[in-house]
């Protein structure tokens, strides 16, 4: 049974995570997105953005290590090998660009149990590196309640 | 149809994207989800699945491609959001999965100087949806 302790509370800043351009066109390429602003620099530029633009769901690159990293912590009894996602939500004050270098703080938002399935809201607040935030994303995580639990 | 203009009930331009193994190979590189129901049959079958399956956020990735090869520009999108309802399924062949991808623009307001379109994405494998209330928040260009 995951300790519903953890519910409202915040994890330690996990970071600076520097996003690098050659991580923005790897992850791009690998969604197929072939938009000129996440591949060449001058088009970038020329469209206003200081470098390579992230394709929307790059957040998934440095978010979901640190969720992994709570998730897998005996301390939280999550059954991480049985778990699925079950929504996600991401949301930009601003896009986030090569050498921007961004702090994740994940915040234990709910947990729930229905149906034999526990389910976790996790959200996480990045920022740059003034502090300024980047972007919120919000992940439903799903995985079966063990024997026992209710 | 012009994108600054946009209207509801604008369709954007579908996308057809066979995901073969390989794609699931080169996406948990890069996204580093390294999930072995993404690439391992003994493991997924273990977990109940019929096989393979695409990682979620990658089929919510392809769908977003139909975002920003509209607008030209990764930085129009302000929110997008989904469920993930049902797996696709990636069998170990040269094709790959059939992932049928398509939006509509549910509405268009004026938001603080800027045009904000509204767009309702589906994502469809095996004739059966697999994302649930995906939908996005697009700034148009002006």
């Amino acid at each position: 049974m995951p300790d519903a302790s953890w519910v409202g509370t915040a994890l330690e800043p996990a970071g600076p995570y520097q996003v690098a351009r050659e991580k923005i066109r790897e992850f791009a390429g690998a969604i197929g997105d072939d938009s000129a602003v996440s591949h060449d620099v001058d088009a970038a530029r020329a469209a206003g953005h200081r470098d390579l633009v992230a394709p929307p769901t790059f957040t998934v690159c440095f978010t979901m290590p640190v969720i992994e990293a709570f998730l897998r912590d005996p301390a939280f009894d999550w059954d991480y090998t049985r778990m699925v996602h079950g929504d996600q939500r991401i949301s930009f004050t601003r896009p986030i660009v090569a050498g921007d270098e961004l702090t994740t703080v994940v915040h234990v938002d709910e947990l729930r149990t229905r149906a034999g399935n526990h389910m976790l809201t996790l959200r996480c607040e990045v920022a740059d590196e003034t502090g300024a935030p980047v972007a919120t994303t919000h992940a439903l995580l799903v995985t079966q309640a063990g024997e026992g639990s209710s | 149809m012009s994108v600054a203009g946009a209207a509801a009930g604008d369709e954007l331009p579908a996308l057809q994207v066979y995901v073969t193994r390989a794609d699931l190979v080169r996406y948990a590189g890069a996204s580093g989800d390294l999930n072995p129901i993404h690439w391992s049959d003994r493991v997924a079958t273990g977990a109940g699945l019929p096989g393979v399956i695409a990682h979620g956020m990658l089929t919510m990735a392809l769908a977003g491609r139909l975002l920003t090869a509209w607008t030209g520009d990764p930085s129009s999108v302000r929110s997008y959001g989904t469920r993930f309802t049902r797996p696709v399924v990636v069998p170990d062949d040269d094709t790959g999965a059939l992932v049928e991808l398509s939006g509509t623009v549910s509405d268009v307001r004026e938001d603080g100087g800027v045009r904000v379109a509204t767009v309702d994405l589906a994502a469809r494998f095996d004739g059966r949806t697999v994302l649930g209330r995906a939908r996005a928040e697009v700034v148009l260009p002006s």
